[in-house]
């Protein structure tokens, strides 16, 4: 595997692959020395246009504990003209001799785009509202650890939300469905994409009916400026129609799981603390990013070391 | 005194006719068409068609103002290798072609190019605001017969109102670019499935429909002439078929690309494909190949749009819209309709000849006593697009790679030969 820009391009043999792969990983992760030289000599560099911590944090960690060097570019996200001289950064960067980019950008299309000027491996940490690879990557591998069920056949997953505008419910419903589960997405129509019909998944515009049968619960974040492009007349309108409350909690079957990517909008989206969730798994969501990019970046950057052994 | 040319063994495709013959042009007039024609300069037309040259009703020039894509002169070679002996200027030039001084800048500097008649159209509203009225009757004693605001619509339908009734006063045409703004906002490509999957913010159809239904009106309200650019989707089709019916002065055009090329591409990132209005669904390709059919479009434009190359390496959303189709116009089309050749001559040349109101020197049959403005091609030479060889001072052009079929041989403007055996002559 040479990129992963999208969960299509991995491919369900992909995906359990990386997951598998992530066990092993975290496994490492459990070591009083969590670090192992696998990619010892391998260079990393973090692109992020767009603001991330715990995706950045992350990749960052990973890359650190598989021994790989790291350098990070920054953009601020207020610089005008953001795509004018990506080019000239890539070849810059590629020149300094990189292995992979791990590129976050507003504009879907990026990691592509990039790919097309450097002969580098290309991870994709989040283009526009297109797709979030890893961090699909993390909610499969957060379920499969809390469920103990590698295939999520018949699984119920729900996801909450601004479906239109979200990367990571993109990535997710492809690679929820490619593990078998059945996934309803639940949004005022102004909040999903204009023609959704050969999506696998049910649409349903309201939260109270798929509460009982759901056994994931996934929330995504309502950004606020939703409200001033007209999809949702106020942020109470949408909490009381879509956001998770005590009421709604106490209606999720016992064994349900509740996952939000974060950040999350106390208040909106999450009317309940987390911490009051009995099965909430949003900090599982964030332990296992690391595992997860570890495999990400061993299986792009790795072929022909070995994991064994201390750094 | 112009040496005197003669075109050989080519077959002459005028209205009413189809004839295997020679021309003789002297001083930039057809003195003959007869066999066995002999000149100081010989041009062969075996297996070729002898037209008139074309006419694009809709061309990006960018002089003035962003030369670093494309001159009025570097546009005109790329025109004259298309076949075009007539270019419409679009206004959206920077100062925007809204006062004599620019109208008279870019004629000169077409005359100066010497390749095409380079033919400025003006500004409906000042500097393309659409908040007051450009000076339209200053603008059309200086000859300027079309009026656009290319680029954007007039989005206020009272201003629109003003501008038809007062260009009814000066018997002069309107085209407009029809996209109501808020539905577009942000807009990369056509809003469907393929948007969906992207995420990228769509360009919905209706977006360009509500324009072309309230324009429609308006002629039938004011009663002055229209002429719709690009229409790109079924139902403006549809509505223009209907309005033509009810006898309305209304005239239409798409785009080569438009008659090619869809949503999907926007599938591989590359900006090439990001075009304004977007590409469409294959179900609108055949309603936009319907309309020439039967008439309800009158024109193929090319909305020849340059830009630099670091400006469409840029991101989806970011970079400008538009691509080149001067050079490719003639192949796409023969290559992507089911049109007779008469048919497609009557799209590219005698229509918008007609349109643009520069029918008594282009789109005119190949006879005595006319004016030499010609083009010689050959409808079956397959060529591959070559990024190297464009003449277009920018390589935008999604074609890049492809064969094409049907190739321009020879073009002559004013009877001097602009492009032999397709290489331009200056």
């Amino acid at each position: 595997m040479k990129h992963l820009r999208s969960i299509d391009e991995l491919g369900v043999d992909g995906l359990v692959a990386l997951l598998q792969l992530t066990d092993h990983m975290a496994e490492i992760n459990q070591r009083p020395v969590p670090k192992v030289p696998a990619l010892r000599g391998r260079t990393v560099a973090s692109l992020f246009f767009e603001d991330s911590t715990r995706t950045r944090l992350s990749f960052e960690t990973a890359a650190k504990r598989l021994s790989a060097d790291t350098m990070t570019f920054n953009v601020s996200t207020s610089s005008v003209n953001k795509g004018e001289s990506l080019r000239d950064t890539v070849a810059t960067i590629t020149d300094m001799g990189v292995d992979a980019f791990v590129v976050r950008h507003k504009s879907v299309g990026i990691p592509w785009q990039i790919s097309q000027w450097t002969k580098s491996s290309i991870i994709n940490a989040g283009d526009g509202a297109h797709q979030h690879p890893t961090q699909a990557l993390v909610d499969c591998y957060t379920i499969r650890e809390a469920t103990h069920e590698s295939r999520f056949d018949g699984m119920q997953i729900t996801i909450v939300g601004d479906i239109k505008h979200s990367r990571v419910a993109r990535s997710n419903i492809q690679a929820f469905s490619m593990l078998g589960a059945k996934v309803t997405v639940v949004a005022p129509p102004t909040l999903l994409p204009p023609d959704l019909s050969h999506w696998p998944v049910q649409i349903n515009h309201h939260l109270d009916e798929v509460i009982p049968t759901s056994d994931v619960l996934y929330m995504l974040r309502l950004q606020s400026e939703r409200m001033s492009q007209g999809h949702v007349p106020t942020l109470r309108e949408y909490s009381e129609q879509y956001g998770l409350t005590q009421k709604r909690v106490a209606r999720l079957k016992d064994s349900a799981i509740v996952m939000h990517p974060g950040p999350m909008n106390r208040g909106v989206e999450m009317q309940i603390d987390p911490s009051d969730v009995k099965n909430s798994l949003i900090h599982r969501q964030v332990a296992n990013g690391v595992s997860v990019r570890m495999a990400v970046l061993f299986e792009l950057l790795g072929s022909g070391s070995s994991l064994g052994g201390q750094a | 005194m112009s040496k005197s040319v003669v075109i050989k063994g080519g077959t002459i495709v005028n209205r009413d006719s189809e004839i295997k013959s020679d021309v003789r042009i002297e001083n930039g007039v057809i003195v003959e068409v007869a066999k066995n024609l002999k000149a100081d300069v010989q041009l062969d037309a075996s297996g070729c068609i002898v037209t008139s040259g074309f006419v694009d009703l809709h061309a990006h020039l960018r002089e003035p103002g962003r030369e670093e894509a494309e001159t009025i002169e570097t546009g005109s070679r790329a025109g004259a290798l298309g076949g075009y002996t007539a270019l419409v200027a679009m206004p959206n030039t920077d100062p925007p072609q809204d006062s004599i001084a620019v109208i008279d800048f870019v004629r000169e500097q077409g005359k100066r190019a010497g390749l095409v008649d380079v033919v400025p159209s003006g500004c409906i509203t000042l500097g393309r605001q659409g908040e007051t009225l450009a000076p339209m009757a200053e603008l059309a004693h200086a000859g300027v017969t079309l009026f656009t605001d290319d680029g954007v619509g007039v989005q206020n339908a009272s201003l629109m109102r003003r501008a038809l009734e007062y260009a009814k006063g000066l018997g002069v045409t309107l085209a407009q670019h029809c996209e109501v703004a808020e539905l577009t906002e942000g807009a990369v490509m056509n809003e469907c499935q393929c948007c969906t999957d992207l995420g990228l913010p769509g360009w919905p159809a209706i977006a360009e429909e509500l324009m072309v239904f309230r324009d429609i009106e308006l002629v039938r309200m004011t009663g002055a002439s229209m002429h719709f650019l690009h229409l790109s989707t079924e139902r403006s089709v549809e509505l223009v078929r209907a309005a033509k019916r009810d006898g309305l002065p209304i005239t239409a055009e798409v785009t080569p690309h438009h008659l090619s090329l869809t949503q999907e591409l926007l599938g591989t990132y590359d900006p090439v494909f990001k075009v304004n209005p977007p590409l469409r669904s294959a179900q609108d390709i055949r309603a936009l190949k319907a309309g020439l059919l039967d008439g309800t479009i009158d024109a193929i434009a090319t909305d020849h749009a340059p830009h630099p190359r670091r400006d469409k390496e840029m991101s989806l959303d970011i970079a400008p819209p538009g691509m080149l189709g001067l050079e490719t116009a003639l192949g796409v089309v023969l290559g992507n309709s089911e049109l007779e050749i008469k048919d497609v001559v009557a799209l590219l040349s005698w229509n918008p000849a007609r349109i643009a109101r520069i029918d008594a020197e282009h789109g005119r049959p190949v006879a005595i006593g006319e004016p030499a403005n010609i083009c010689i091609f050959d409808p079956d030479l397959a060529w591959s697009v070559d990024l190297e060889r464009l003449a277009s001072k920018s390589i935008n052009s999604p074609y890049v790679g492809r064969t094409l079929r049907g190739k321009i041989r020879h073009t002559l403007f004013k009877g001097t030969p602009t492009v032999i055996d397709g290489q331009a002559q200056k």
